[in-house]
């Protein structure tokens, strides 16, 4: 078989559908650069999702995510799920490179035809990261997996996007992160369904564990109650019992009183971050077109001008911009 | 529809075998980064399995090997081997470390386009990734 066997959407979602890891890897890059191509796969494959138990990991830098998503694996591979893994990374903001190091932790999953690594750069000037990994989800599920981790720093706007894609959030938490834990209070919070305190053989677990337990306990939640666990991803301890509540979540979100409404708020915040995503996108290039971007940095910049009315006049020449194409 | 700007190079960095130094790697690794690359880097003692499946699930257009150990001779073609299987043939190989320059034209007939040994200008390897690797549609 020959890469060219796998040109054009027709033959990467047949491939795709078999199982061909060759067509599932090309494709995702189709969907990762946002192809016409890309877009066509998941126009053809979403109809075919659904099947996967979609699960997001998130957190601050070092936390463990890699290490957990590993363990996660491993333990997923022995209940006999096959496990499809998107671990996103930071673009560099100066050189739009990025070093992506998760396959380090998992070197061993990679010689596992039941798991399938995907490393992501953010890419992040544009804002289409959460339309872009989710895609990719989404490719994975269709692909059969029956388990799809997507692994994000929980850092900003995009990756909590991400995590919203997901239908159930892990928020991976340290002993001694107080100030993390504080800054989760930001938006993090609202969007985890799990909790994990990792590395919990660390002095402090259980200081961390009720300062979280105190967090959700000023917290508007519904009938859902996120559990805390503790977990120590390196050796495994705790993970069985992680999975076991992210099962019980999943149970959950398919129960029959919350399932329909769940499904609604899923679909909507999906649908309207991807919107969001392109309307940026669309925007910004329009804004760069009429050269009207250019003009009001100067202005904004030499302050003779305040960025909100800039703001608003940069809108208006996008509109100006779309109503004559 | 709005033309997306181009994607980056996708670059597998690995290192087959037993030897346990990667400064090389992760210096060329953080080279190609700041050039804009994007580089999955899979860590030490990489059989030439890991390695191809690596290739294969992060769709790289670049494989680049670093050896120190001597074995070259031994694992560079089982990568090329393990890659072929999984249907790939269209990556650029190159590969860095310790190889002395009798074993070049061998590495060199199994399809690695680029040899580069201690001292090398990182900008040589930045070249030559951007001049050699193949569009990605």
């Amino acid at each position: 078989m020959t890469p060219s066997s796998f040109v054009g959407a027709d033959s990467l979602v047949e491939g795709i559908l078999q199982g061909n890891r060759r067509a599932l890897s090309r494709g995702i890059s189709h969907v990762e650069a946002d192809t016409p191509t890309g877009r066509e796969l998941l126009a053809q494959l979403y109809p075919r999702t659904g099947h996967a138990q979609v699960v997001g990991i998130t957190g601050s830098a070092g936390a463990g995510k890699s290490t957990l998503v590993g363990a996660i694996a491993r333990e997923q591979r022995k209940r006999g799920r096959t496990v499809g893994i998107v671990a996103v990374d930071p673009s560099s903001p100066f050189s739009h490179g990025a070093i992506l190091g998760d396959r380090i932790r998992m070197q061993d999953l990679t010689a596992d035809g039941g798991v399938f690594l995907r490393s992501m750069a953010s890419r992040g000037n544009l804002g289409g990261l959460s339309e872009s990994a989710t895609g990719v989800a989404d490719l994975l599920d269709a692909a059969g997996f029956d388990v799809v981790l997507i692994e994000t720093v929980g850092a900003g706007q995009d990756e909590v996007e991400v995590a919203n894609a997901a239908g159930t959030t892990v928020l991976v938490a340290n002993p001694g992160g107080g100030d993390d834990v504080q800054s989760m209070k930001a938006g993090l919070m609202e969007v985890a369904q799990i909790m994990v305190v990792n590395k919990a053989d660390l002095a402090g677990a259980d200081t961390a564990v009720t300062q979280l337990r105190g967090l959700l306990a000023i917290a508007d939640l519904g009938a859902w109650k996120p559990p805390i666990l503790k977990a120590v991803a390196r050796t495994a301890e705790g993970v069985p019992e992680l999975i076991d509540a992210i099962d019980k979540h999943q149970a959950f979100i398919k129960s029959s009183e919350y399932a329909e409404e769940e499904r609604r708020h899923h679909a909507e915040r999906q649908l309207v971050a991807i919107a969001r995503a392109i309307l940026h996108r669309e925007a910004l290039s329009a804004a760069r077109q009429s050269g009207a971007l250019a003009d009001l940095v100067s202005v904004v910049a030499d302050r003779s001008r305040d960025p909100r009315s800039a703001a608003e006049e940069l809108l208006a020449a996008v509109r100006r911009e779309w109503a004559g194409r | 529809m709005v033309t997306t700007t181009e994607a980056p190079i996708r670059v597998l960095i690995a290192k087959p075998g037993l030897d346990g130094h990667d400064r090389g790697a992760k210096v060329v690794a953080r080279a190609l980064r700041d050039a804009g690359m994007e580089v999955i880097y899979t860590g030490i003692r990489q059989t030439p399995q890991m390695i191809a499946e690596a290739a294969l699930q992060e769709d790289v257009q670049v494989v680049g090997l670093s050896i120190l150990s001597g074995a070259h001779l031994e694992l560079f073609p089982r990568v090329v081997e393990e890659l072929k299987s999984r249907g790939i043939d269209d990556v650029l190989l190159f590969a860095g470390g310790i190889i002395p320059n009798d074993d070049i034209p061998a590495i060199n007939a199994i399809g690695f386009k680029g040899v580069f040994g201690p001292g090398t200008d990182t900008n040589d390897i930045i070249e030559f990734v951007r001049g050699n690797a193949p569009a990605r549609t």
